[in-house]
């Protein structure tokens, strides 16, 4: 009988230098805590990189969505290191290409576009979470 | 002559899952922006996996202080691990502890008053390290 995972992992860059990575993780917060809770999850991006084995068990058994702040990709790259492979890798910043009217601002706290293009960002992603959720449900 | 100002790397738990990461994130930036402006730099800690040489060699060009929001001392691990031995280690819940303050209870928003006196002690005790430190160099 198959495996059935319940949960989608959604990572976010973990920076505190770019705006882009704060808009990833209030996205990711969006999904988890309020348009998808029970099926989004996250994780602490740093316990893959040390190996935590709870951390490194569930990017392995869980479909995974990573969000990243910049080009160096970190989230996308913890997750292969520790054995993952991402369903999807996105940016943050083709939300705001998309959107080009909510232009974020602020890292320690988000101006009032990045908040509205957090939770746009988050929207757009419920469709790709729910395709996932239920594939691994079949 | 140029005069080089010596500047104190500062490492922070990012820990997304937990309120310790997040209060983490806000004294670091508290100090970074606020508080020591011009004395400290920051790394984001996933690149020293995804990044090269340069970020490795962090810790080597920089003293460095790592700020984690639980007892599994990510940053200080990874750092030690990646790049080299940290001048100060320090993990919020001892500091809120030492201070009699309560560790924030949401991963999102810390807004309530205690949660904000909880990020301004963080800062003040990582503000304060960084000045031991650029002492001691």
């Amino acid at each position: 009988m198959a495996r059935k995972p319940k949960k989608v992992v959604v990572l976010p860059c973990s920076g505190i230098g770019k705006t882009f990575g704060s808009v990833a993780r209030e996205a990711t917060y969006e999904l988890v805590d309020k348009l998808r809770p029970g099926v989004a999850v996250t994780t602490c991006l740093p316990l893959l990189v040390i190996d935590d084995p709870e951390a490194v068990r569930l990017v392995r058994d869980n479909p995974v969505i990573t969000i990243d702040g910049c080009p160096n990709d970190c989230a996308r790259k913890s997750v292969e290191a520790a054995g993952g492979k991402p369903a999807q890798s996105l940016r943050a910043i083709n939300f705001y290409k998309a959107h080009k009217d909510l232009k974020p601002e602020g890292i320690a706290e988000l101006n009032e576009a990045g908040q509205k293009l957090s939770e746009v960002a988050a929207g757009e992603l419920c469709p790709l979470i729910d395709e996932l959720a239920a594939q691994e449900d079949e | 002559m140029a005069i080089e100002v010596m500047k104190v790397g500062i490492v922070s738990c990012s820990g997304e899952e937990i309120p310790g990461g997040t209060c983490s994130r806000l004294s670091c930036r508290k100090v970074l922006d606020d508080l020591r402006p011009g004395e400290t730099v920051t790394i984001c800690l996933p690149l020293f996996i995804a990044g090269g040489k340069e970020e490795r060699e962090f810790a080597a060009k920089y003293p460095t202080i790592t700020v984690d929001g639980c007892e599994k001392r990510c940053a200080q691990r990874v750092t030690e691990r990646l790049s080299g031995k940290p001048s100060r280690s320090l993990v919020i819940p001892e500091i809120l502890a030492k201070r009699g303050l309560a560790t924030p209870k949401d991963r999102r928003r810390l807004s309530s008053p205690e949660d904000k006196a909880a990020v301004e002690a963080v800062a003040e005790e990582i503000a304060k390290a960084v000045g031991e430190v650029l002492e001691e160099e």
